[in-house]
């Protein structure tokens, strides 16, 4: 029985959950971009039909987004209680046996007490406790992972079935502000899926072995975490542009209205609506949207800013050959492609395509923040920790500062 | 029981005569200066099927202008007016989805009036309402392809209430829900009629979604009253 951390083929399955929960938020990106969210009435149902047997042909307008988006999202739920069953390796069977035993006899009551346009439901329930069922007889015999990897399995699968709920609220509550929770818990299930990946890796499990532990006399895990902190903040401000569904607050790019700060007064905002020939149905703008979308940009300012510093004192801490250099380096292109994305969702007048890769590089630039932010708690040690071991033998294993000999892989 | 009857005939009588001595308002509205240029609409040329639903491109209609500078899609209100809506028994308002447009796209009705929305598309909409007024409840009701028709009514009075269809989102219209049955929305030669408006001394509101609003005083006694308005196209920016 090897132990379930040790297993690549977890490692990979984590990565294609976190694959294809970086393709899901890109889905609900291109659903919010063509402002179709609402096109589908109803939930959990498709109108009227059980979601997976609702006919190809009338997945027509913004119901091909909408339900398409619903449709991965359940394949990622499915790919995320996978990915947490399989974290507890052999310990998992006794719960799929008996949840599948619950699904099945749940399958049958409903399809015996619901009314007869309802039998879809006790049908689908008795499927998945029919495969649960059989799953538990051939499920990877494996040790259970660490509690903590466990555990964070737990939290995954927490994480998107509770997003799963939200998305379906949002629809049947008609609340916006839903809307905008769901966008920002979307990202942290994406970081959750990341961080399961990168905790399977073969690569964080040699780190300690590849890299002796450098004291962190920069303050550098600070400035990463700080940075990585920014962008979040960052998208969720987008998330709540994105949410208001008017469309741009703010039709110019680099200056706003022709001017550095645009006029906010009601009169002003007055004559920006009447100006506005939108296409599509959206809402009127408010001073408040102008405002939302100029801290945007000066956020992503500072974002830009903070990002260019963490990159270079990772450089000149760490040496240019070190994975945590060479991977601040690709954060800061990620940036610099982000805020050039911003500025042509404004010049393309917030074209669907382009606001959707917006939203899907803002995401990877979270990831790859997160990465970051962890491996240095991993590889680089506080100057005060590092003063409390420092003994003749607890110092000989540290470096202030090794820059390429360092990093040697 | 006969000194009651004729003292609910008095009042009746009054009401009746007061309706005798109502008269129609009517006037032109037109807009000043030149307008934005209205945008072609690309969403639907480029759906399978909305697209097929049409010759000729698809424009957004915002400023619906006459040669003369008429107005269409004006709405004009009175303020002040006695005499409360009527809505639950008023007739119902048709709006239409053809070609996949509403049609109109801008109207108004009474509170509580009944709104029946038909879908003569050969595909599915949906019928989302987003009222921002308290009290007016946010819908959304699937509306398939040859499927019966959906009815609104709202409690409280709204000025431009949107409804959108998600599915063509390029869909939408702009309701008014006014407290009255004093109102009326300009023709495409800019024309309007408010009739039966009781004698008395008023506030006559012309509403246009993107010129804006102008009022005046207006003074109705046993003849008709003619006012015209004139709205000002929005500078360029």
């Amino acid at each position: 029985m090897s132990r379930s951390v040790d297993n690549l083929w977890l490692h990979r399955f984590a990565c294609l959950t976190a694959l294809a929960t970086l393709a899901l938020i890109g889905l609900g990106g291109l659903v919010t971009s063509q402002g179709v969210g609402m096109s589908v009435p109803d939930w959990p149902t498709t109108y009227g039909y059980n979601m997976f047997l609702f006919p190809i042909s009338q997945w027509v307008g913004g119901i091909f987004y909408e339900h398409t988006h619903r449709l991965v999202a359940s394949g990622v739920g499915l790919l995320t209680t996978i990915l947490a069953l399989w974290l507890f390796g052999t310990k998992s069977r006794p719960l799929l046996r008996w949840g599948g035993v619950a699904f099945l006899l749940l399958g049958v009551v409903a399809g015996i007490w619901l009314p007869g346009d309802k039998h879809h439901t006790g049908a689908t329930l008795v499927l998945v406790g029919a495969i649960s069922l059989r799953a538990s007889f051939f499920w990877p015999n494996c040790a259970p992972a660490s509690q903590r990897l466990r555990w964070l399995g737990v939290l995954a699968f927490i994480a998107v079935a509770l997003q799963g709920v939200l998305g379906g609220l949002r629809v049947v509550l008609f609340k916006d502000q839903i809307g905008i929770v769901h966008a920002a818990l979307a990202q942290i299930c994406l970081v959750i899926l990341c961080a399961l990946a990168l905790f399977t890796s073969q690569w964080w499990r040699n780190l300690p072995d590849k890299f002796s532990p450098i004291i962190d006399r920069k303050g550098l895990r600070s400035l990463l975490l700080i940075g990585t902190l920014l962008i979040f903040a960052q998208l969720v401000l987008g998330a709540t542009m994105r949410h208001q569904h008017a469309g741009l607050a703010i039709p110019d790019f680099p200056l706003a209205y022709h001017k550095l700060w645009p006029p906010m007064d009601a009169a002003s905002v007055t004559a920006y609506n009447q100006n506005r020939m939108e296409v599509e149905a959206a809402n009127p703008i408010t001073a408040f949207q102008i405002g939302l979308q100029m801290v945007h940009r000066i956020m992503a300012v500072l974002i830009l800013c903070a990002v260019t510093f963490c990159a270079r004192t990772t450089r000149r801490q760490l040496g240019a050959r070190h994975p945590l250099s060479r991977l601040s380096l690709a954060w800061l292109v990620l940036i610099m492609a982000q805020v050039v994305l911003g500025a042509f969702t404004i010049w393309s007048n917030k074209a669907a395509d382009v606001a959707t890769t917006h939203v899907v590089v803002g995401a990877l630039s979270l990831v790859t923040g997160v990465i970051l932010t962890i491996t240095s708690f991993r590889v680089l040690m506080p100057v005060r920790s590092a003063s409390l071991a420092a003994t003749p033998s607890a110092t000989s294993g540290l470096e202030t500062r090794k820059p390429a000999a360092s990093s040697a892989e | 029981m006969k000194t009651y009857s004729r003292l609910l005939i008095i009042p009746a009588l009054v009401a009746g005569l007061h309706v005798a001595s109502a008269a129609d308002i009517t006037g032109t509205v037109t807009l000043n200066g030149t307008p934005p240029p209205e945008k072609v609409n690309d969403l639907i040329k480029n759906d399978p099927i909305c697209g097929k639903l049409h010759s000729e491109p698809v424009k957004t209609q915002f400023y619906v202008v006459g040669s003369k500078g008429e107005l269409r899609d004006v709405i004009i209100t009175l303020k002040g007016v006695s005499g409360g809506s009527t809505g639950e028994s008023a007739p119902p308002v048709v709006l239409d989805q053809k070609g996949c447009e509403y049609v109109p796209q801008i109207l108004a009705i009474q509170t509580n009036q009944k709104l029946v929305v038909k879908n003569s598309d050969p595909v599915l909409h949906n019928v989302h309402t987003t009222p921002t007024v308290a009290g007016n409840k946010e819908q959304n009701k699937a509306q398939m392809q040859g499927g019966p028709d959906v009815s609104f009514s709202f409690p409280n009075p709204e000025k431009a209430l949107r409804f959108k269809c998600d599915v063509h989102q390029w869909m939408f219209a702009w309701v008014t829900v006014i407290d009255s049955p004093y109102f009326a929305v300009t023709d495409k030669a800019g024309n309007f009629k408010i009739a039966n408006v009781p004698p008395g001394k008023y506030t006559i509101e012309a509403t246009h979604r993107k010129a804006g609003t102008v009022s005046k005083e207006i003074e109705v006694k046993a003849d008709n009253a003619t006012t015209d308005f004139t709205l000002e196209a929005p500078k360029p920016q």
